[in-house]
């Protein structure tokens, strides 16, 4: 299926497309949400627990978006405050201690852009994410299942192997703002998706994900068993080979990657 | 080495000069026709001061105001005279997404700066000790970091990891540079991964936030530092002013994302003014200066 890549952006938005908890509960057993960055409070925008893959107990983190207008407003749009990203971090360092493996699904326009995330230091959670998640002695896999917005994408996103879904986008910020940025006009929107080079295609060509995930005909929303048995796939996969690797080599493989972009 | 660690050359402080503009003031109004350039008027009082002095006084101006500073103006505020060996100076951006536009509007820029893109790095001395250094310009793209930014400061990193000595980075940015898009969001993840290589060797990083500091910079490097500093009334934050009054629809309280908030909220060590920066660097690195592990400075 030939998409443009303004299309893809309105695809990987539509509610109906299956959100992070519709992976968690297909492809895991057993999950165990746990709350809160024991610093300030609970992040509804990320969700964040323990569960069993398979027979691998594991840390599972999650951008969640709302189904309906009500869910959107309780996870604010998926758009996470700091104490969101200190949380998926507390349960990252949790993972190390334990040596489990930790799964992210990342579906965010962007880290939210307000008084109290400012206040709380929106810039700091991100910026020690990346350094953090970079140093984690544990195997990451990040998948971008939908939307993959800015900063507030990438701080789930530095990981040993990083999937897209096939109709997803990943961004250095939304096609709106980019347009409003450099075109001055927010309607340009469109052109901006195109020129932006956002879609999965065009990040496995640059070499800046490691694989796309296939969607069903017409997209994930169309069949969620197909859309997350295949993403589970990639999962077993790559937990198995990197379960394997000394820690050592995982961490150098995982500087590499991102020190050659 | 050790004989240059207390043998801090003299630096103009700005007491010395903070007699002059005024007397400069009144005999500028009774010439209007001055040559442009020679004279600078500051934008906060309207005080006009010879351009000359403006790095002696560390561009600051008795009322306060912080004129912008360039990045080899910043080197020379703080570095030791004549110890500053600049690297990569030629590196560029290969355009990674062939951004229509862009390639031209690059080169038009770098020949209006005289930069080659928004950041000059290097290894020096301050106050006799060595340091890894790397300073923004906002003039160069409104300092946004793009792949030419974000190699150079892995670098800085990977170098002064490798000789173990410390980093020092002066911050001045407007976030990611849109028109290299993903690969952009991705110098992010790749700076911070050399900070965390260089922090886990033990070694100390310094931050200097300058304004303004914004954006894919506040998330990565610019908040990593061991010691944050920050300049008086610099801008910092993730999210603009203008973008976040535009998502709650309200305005925003005065003083509001300013290094004086930040540090009330506790993101930021110090708010060191321009006068002082050089020793406060020089006292931080003298503290945590330890000569056995120091490389000699090449000598080449």
């Amino acid at each position: 299926m030939d998409l443009t890549p303004w299309e893809k952006v309105k695809l990987a938005r539509m509610p109906i497309r299956p959100t992070g908890i519709d992976y968690i509960e297909r492809i895991f057993e057993g999950f165990i949400e746990l709350h809160g960055d024991r610093l300030y409070g609970e992040d509804r925008a990320i969700i964040g627990g323990l569960a069993f893959f398979d027979d691998i107990p594991v840390t599972v983190i999650a951008q969640q978006k709302g189904r309906n207008t009500k869910e959107n407003i309780a996870r604010n749009f998926s758009m996470p405050h700091p104490e969101g990203y200190r949380k998926a971090l507390r349960l990252m360092k949790q993972a190390e201690k334990f040596k489990r493996p930790v799964v992210c699904f990342i579906d965010t326009p962007g880290a939210f852009c307000g008084i109290g995330a400012e206040e709380r230091g929106q810039g700091e959670a991100i910026a020690t994410n990346l350094a953090e998640m970079m140093m984690l002695k544990t195997p990451i896999i990040s998948v971008v299942i939908s939307e993959g917005g800015s900063g507030g994408a990438l701080a789930l996103g530095v990981a040993d192997k990083v999937y897209m879904l096939e109709h997803a986008i990943y961004s250095i910020l939304s096609p709106e703002g980019f347009a409003s940025i450099l075109y001055k006009d927010s309607a340009k929107a469109e052109t901006a998706a195109k020129d932006m080079k956002l879609t999965a295609q065009d990040l496995y060509r640059f070499g800046i994900i490691d694989g796309i995930i296939p969607e069903p005909s017409g997209g994930a929303h169309n069949d969620y068993e197909f859309v997350t048995g295949r993403t589970r796939e990639i999962i077993e996969k790559d937990l198995k080979e990197l379960m394997l690797l000394p820690v050592d080599d995982m961490l150098k493989k995982r500087y590499r990657k991102f020190r050659n972009i | 080495m050790s004989r240059n660690i207390f043998k801090a050359k003299q630096y103009a402080t700005s007491k010395v000069y903070r007699s002059r503009p005024q007397e400069l003031k009144g005999s500028i109004e009774e010439r209007p026709n001055v040559p442009q350039g020679i004279m600078t008027k500051c934008p906060g009082c309207g005080r006009v001061i010879y351009t000359k002095l403006l790095i002696k006084i560390h561009k600051m101006c008795e009322c306060g105001y912080y004129f912008k500073v360039s990045a080899n103006e910043r080197l020379a505020m703080v570095m030791d005279e004549d110890t500053f060996m600049e690297m990569d100076q030629h590196l560029t951006t290969r355009d990674p997404l062939n951004f229509p536009g862009y390639g031209d509007k690059l080169v038009k820029t770098q020949t209006q700066t005289g930069l080659v893109d928004g950041l000059v790095t290097g290894k020096g001395l301050i106050c006799g000790i060595p340091t890894y250094i790397g300073v923004m310009d906002a003039s160069f793209f409104m300092g946004s970091m793009g792949t030419a930014i974000g190699e150079k400061l892995t670098r800085v990193f990977e170098k002064a990891t490798d000789e173990r000595l410390p980093v020092i980075v002066f911050t001045a940015s407007g976030g990611a540079r849109m028109q290299e898009g993903i690969f952009s969001l991705m110098q992010m993840a790749k700076v911070s991964a050399s900070v965390a290589k260089h922090s886990a060797e033990g070694l100390l990083y310094i931050t200097v936030l300058t304004d303004p500091t914004t954006g894919g910079v506040t998330a990565s490097f610019a908040m990593l530092g061991d010691i944050i500093l920050a300049e008086p009334g610099a801008l910092i934050g993730f999210a603009g002013p203008r973008v976040i009054e535009q998502t709650i629809g309200q305005k925003l309280p005065e003083g509001f994302q300013r290094a004086e908030f930040l540090l009330e909220h506790g993101f930021v060590d110090r708010i060191v003014t321009r006068d002082k920066l050089r020793d406060t660097l020089g006292a931080l690195l003298k503290l945590h200066y330890r000569e056995e592990k120091v490389q000699p400075m090449g000598g080449t």
